[in-house]
C-alpha cells in the first residue's frame, strides 16, 4: 500500500464558537475571523509538515482545494504545490483539487499542472474535481452547469496535454482560437489523473472507464467498500480488471501509545473537524443543479448534514482509524482487505490538532505503520467474504 | 363550470402546461421561479374582462425541459414563438419576478404583438447597494417566509407546500431557476442598455415589503423604461398577485383601462 500525507490546511486557530454562531465555516463565515499573522504561521507550519512527511518516507504528499472557508486555506493549491515542488525531494505530489468547473479558462489548469510536473520531474498527480456545492456559492459559478463544464474542461485539458498545438477548440462553455500551452507535461502522455468524489455513481463509472484512480472522500468503510466494488464492476463492464492501485481511500489516522490515549488526544481536534469545520446547511452543500433530482431527494430524505458526530461514531463506522500502533495496523489491514484499495490518503493533521501532536503522529505512523504496509496488497478473502 | 382550462399545448416543438380562461383582450401572465402553480383568485377576477393565458415555462413544473433552454433570452424567444403560433395580438404582457425578466427581455426584442407591459417584483437588472435575501442559501421554510409580508400567510403556504407529490416539481423549478439566474445573479448586465426601446405603456407593480427585489428595483426600472409608472402595494411582499390579489387586479385593470382611454 502507498500511504500519502493528505493535508487540508485548516485555519486551526479559528474561534469555533464563532463558526457555531454562523452555522458554518464556509461562504458566509466572515474573513474578519482570519488573522494574517496566525495564518502565515500556519502556512509555514503545514508546509514544514509536508516536507517532514517526505523525509519520513510517506509515499506522497497531498493537497486539496476549497474556497472561502476556514476548513482549508488552499483556494489556489498550485501555489502551495509550487512551494513544495523543490523541497519535497522524493514523494509524489498530488493536488486533489483543481475544481475544473470553477475556472473560466481550463487551460490555466493545464498550464499549472504542466509546470508542476516539470518542476518535480514527473512526480505530479493531477486531481480533477467538481468542487463541493459551497464552492458554487463562493465562486459565482452556476451549479446547473457543473457537470457540463467539468466534462468539457477535462476533455480540453487532456487534449492540450496530448495533441500537438496549436489547435482551435470550440465547445459550449469554452472556446479558444489557439490551444498551445507551454510547457508540456513532463510525464508521457500526461500526469496520472486522480478523481476524488463523495461516491457519485456517474463519477465512479466514468473514472473506471477512463482508468483513472478513484479516491473516496470521508465515508464509512462499508460505503467505501461498496463504491470500490462499483468501480471494479464498471471496469469489468469496460473490459478490463481494475487494479487496487486505481483505488484510494481518504481517511484520518491518529496513533498514540495506547488506544485510550489516542482517542483522548484526538477527540477535541477530530470533533472540531466533524462538527465545526465541516458543518454546513444542505442548501450550501447541494445547490440546485449540482446533482440530479434523484440524488437531491435521497440526501434530503437522509438529512445527512447537521447532526453532531463524536469520535466514537467515526471510529466505529471506520471513517477514521485512531489507536495504538497495533490497533491502527490491524484496522488498516482489515479495511484494505475489505475495500480492496492500495493507496491511503491519510490526514495526519486534522481540525485543530497542533503542530507538535501532528508531527508526533506522523512520526509514529512512519515508524509503526508504514513499514508494515510497503509491500502489502489487499487480501481477497476478506472482501469475498464481505460480498 | 370551470372558468379556465388547464391542459398541455405544444409550442415551437415544446410541450408545456397552459392555463387559460375568460374572454376579451389577451393577457399573458409569465410566472416566476416558483413555477406556474394554481389558477390564482386574481386570475379568475381578471378573466371576467380578459382572455387570461398563464403558461408554465419550459423547464418548469409539468412542462417539458427542452435541450435548448439555457438562458432567459431563450425563454423570451420561446414566448415570441408562442405569440406567433397562437396568433395573439394586442397582448397585455404581465410577468412576475423571473417571469418579469422574461417579459422585459421579450418586449425589448419584439413588441409588435404587445399592447402593454406589466412587471411585478421583476428580476433582470442589478441595482447596487440594495439589501436582498439569497433564496439559494435559505432553508425551504425561510425561502417561503421571505416571499411574504404577512407571517400567517407564509406559515399557511409552508404548511400547504409540505406535500410529497409536490417535491418533484419543486426540485425541477429550483434547478431551472438556478440554471437561468445563478450567474450573473438574477440579471443580465446587457438588458438595462436596451430597456429604453420599450415604447409600450408600462406598469411596475411592487410589494412594499419585497425582500427579494425591494421597491428600489421598481424605481430603477422606471428610470430605464420611458414613461413607465410605479405602483407600490402596501403590506405586501414579493408576490402581490398572491398576497394582495384584489389590489393587484384592480391596479392592473385601472392601468389597462386608462391606457385604452388614452389610446
Amino acid at each position: 500500500m502507498k500511504i500519502f500525507n493528505f493535508h487540508l490546511m485548516p485555519y486551526r486557530h479559528v474561534d469555533l464558537d464563532a463558526i457555531g454562531r454562523n452555522g458554518s465555516a464556509w461562504v458566509t463565515f466572515s474573513n474578519r475571523h482570519y488573522d494574517a499573522q496566525k495564518g502565515a504561521g500556519l502556512y509555514h507550519e503545514y508546509l514544514d509538515q509536508m516536507e517532514l512527511a517526505d523525509r519520513l518516507g510517506f509515499d506522497g504528499v497531498c493537497l486539496n482545494e476549497h474556497h472561502q472557508t476556514a476548513y482549508g486555506m488552499m483556494p489556489i493549491p498550485g501555489v502551495l504545490a509550487g512551494a513544495l515542488a523543490r523541497s519535497v525531494k522524493r514523494a509524489k505530489l498530488a493536488v486533489l483539487g483543481r475544481a475544473l468547473p470553477l475556472v473560466n479558462n481550463p487551460l490555466v489548469v493545464a498550464e499549472e499542472y504542466a509546470i508542476l510536473d516539470n518542476l518535480t520531474r514527473g512526480r505530479l498527480i493531477a486531481g480533477f474535481v467538481r468542487g463541493i456545492g459551497a464552492e458554487y456559492h463562493a465562486m459565482g459559478i452556476n451549479p446547473a452547469y457543473s457537470q457540463e463544464r467539468y466534462a468539457e474542461a477535462h476533455d480540453l485539458i487532456v487534449r492540450a496535454w496530448t495533441e500537438p498545438g496549436p489547435f482551435a477548440y470550440s465547445g459550449k462553455h469554452y472556446q479558444f482560437r489557439y490551444v498551445n500551452p507551454w510547457p508540456r507535461p513532463y510525464q508521457t502522455p500526461h500526469p496520472p489523473i486522480w478523481i476524488p468524489s463523495q461516491g457519485s455513481g456517474s463519477t465512479i463509472r466514468w473514472a473506471a472507464r477512463m482508468r483513472y484512480t478513484y479516491c473516496q472522500t470521508l465515508s464509512p468503510i462499508a460505503a467505501v467498500a461498496r463504491f470500490f466494488q462499483m468501480y471494479r464492476d464498471e471496469a469489468e463492464k469496460a473490459g478490463y480488471q481494475a487494479s487496487p492501485d486505481q483505488l484510494a481511500w481518504s481517511n484520518t489516522i491518529y496513533v498514540a501509545e495506547t488506544d485510550e490515549k489516542a482517542v483522548r488526544e484526538a477527540r477535541p481536534h477530530l470533533e472540531a473537524l466533524m462538527n465545526y469545520f465541516l458543518k454546513m446547511p444542505t442548501e450550501m452543500l447541494l445547490p440546485p443543479g449540482y446533482t440530479d433530482a434523484a440524488s437531491m431527494k435521497r440526501v434530503r430524505a437522509a438529512k445527512v448534514t447537521g447532526k453532531p458526530q463524536s469520535i466514537d461514531d467515526v471510529i466505529k463506522n471506520g471513517v477514521v482509524i485512531v489507536g495504538s500502533p497495533g490497533t491502527v495496523r490491524e484496522k488498516l489491514a482489515e479495511y484494505q482487505d475489505l475495500a480492496g484499495f492500495n493507496t491511503s490518503l491519510t490526514k495526519t493533521q486534522f481540525g485543530t490538532l497542533p503542530d507538535d501532536m501532528a508531527r508526533a503522529n506522523m512520526t509514529a505512523i512512519a515508524e509503526e505503520v508504514l513499514p508494515h504496509f510497503r509491500t502489502r496488497l489487499p487480501q481477497g478473502a476478506r472482501r469475498e467474504a464481505a460480498e | 363550470m370551470a372558468d379556465h382550462i388547464d391542459q398541455p399545448i405544444t409550442v415551437a416543438g415544446c410541450r408545456i402546461r397552459l392555463m387559460r380562461g375568460g374572454s376579451g383582450a389577451p393577457l399573458l401572465f409569465l410566472h416566476g421561479g416558483g413555477g406556474a402553480g394554481i389558477w390564482l383568485p386574481c386570475m379568475a377576477t381578471l378573466a371576467k374582462k380578459f382572455d387570461v393565458i398563464a403558461p408554465e415555462h419550459p423547464g418548469f413544473g409539468a412542462s417539458d425541459t427542452p435541450p435548448w433552454l439555457d438562458t432567459i433570452a431563450d425563454l423570451a424567444n420561446f414566448y415570441l414563438d408562442f405569440l406567433d403560433e397562437l396568433e395573439l395580438s394586442g397582448v397585455h404582457l404581465v410577468g412576475s419576478s423571473l417571469g418579469g425578466w422574461v417579459a422585459a427581455e421579450l418586449a425589448v426584442r419584439n413588441a409588435s404583438r404587445l399592447a402593454s407591459l406589466t412587471l411585478i417584483g421583476a428580476a433582470g437588472i442589478h441595482v447596487d447597494g440594495v439589501a436582498q435575501v439569497d433564496p439559494f442559501l435559505s432553508s425551504e421554510e425561510q425561502r417561503i417566509r421571505d416571499l411574504f409580508h404577512d407571517p400567517d400567510l407564509a406559515e399557511a403556504v409552508i404548511a400547504s407546500s409540505e406535500r410529497p407529490e409536490l417535491e418533484d416539481a419543486a426540485l425541477k423549478n429550483r434547478m431551472m431557476t438556478a440554471k437561468l439566474s445563478w450567474q450573473p445573479r438574477n440579471h443580465d448586465p446587457q438588458l438595462r442598455k436596451w430597456l429604453h426601446r420599450i415604447k409600450l405603456p408600462t406598469l411596475l407593480i411592487w410589494g412594499e415589503q419585497d425582500r427579494l427585489f425591494p421597491p428600489a428595483y421598481a424605481f430603477a426600472f422606471q428610470k430605464l423604461i420611458p414613461g413607465s409608472k410605479v405602483v407600490v402595494i402596501p403590506r405586501c411582499g414579493h408576490l402581490p398577485q398572491v398576497e394582495q390579489g384584489d389590489a393587484f387586479a384592480a391596479e392592473l385593470e385601472t392601468f389597462i383601462g386608462g391606457k385604452r382611454i388614452a389610446a
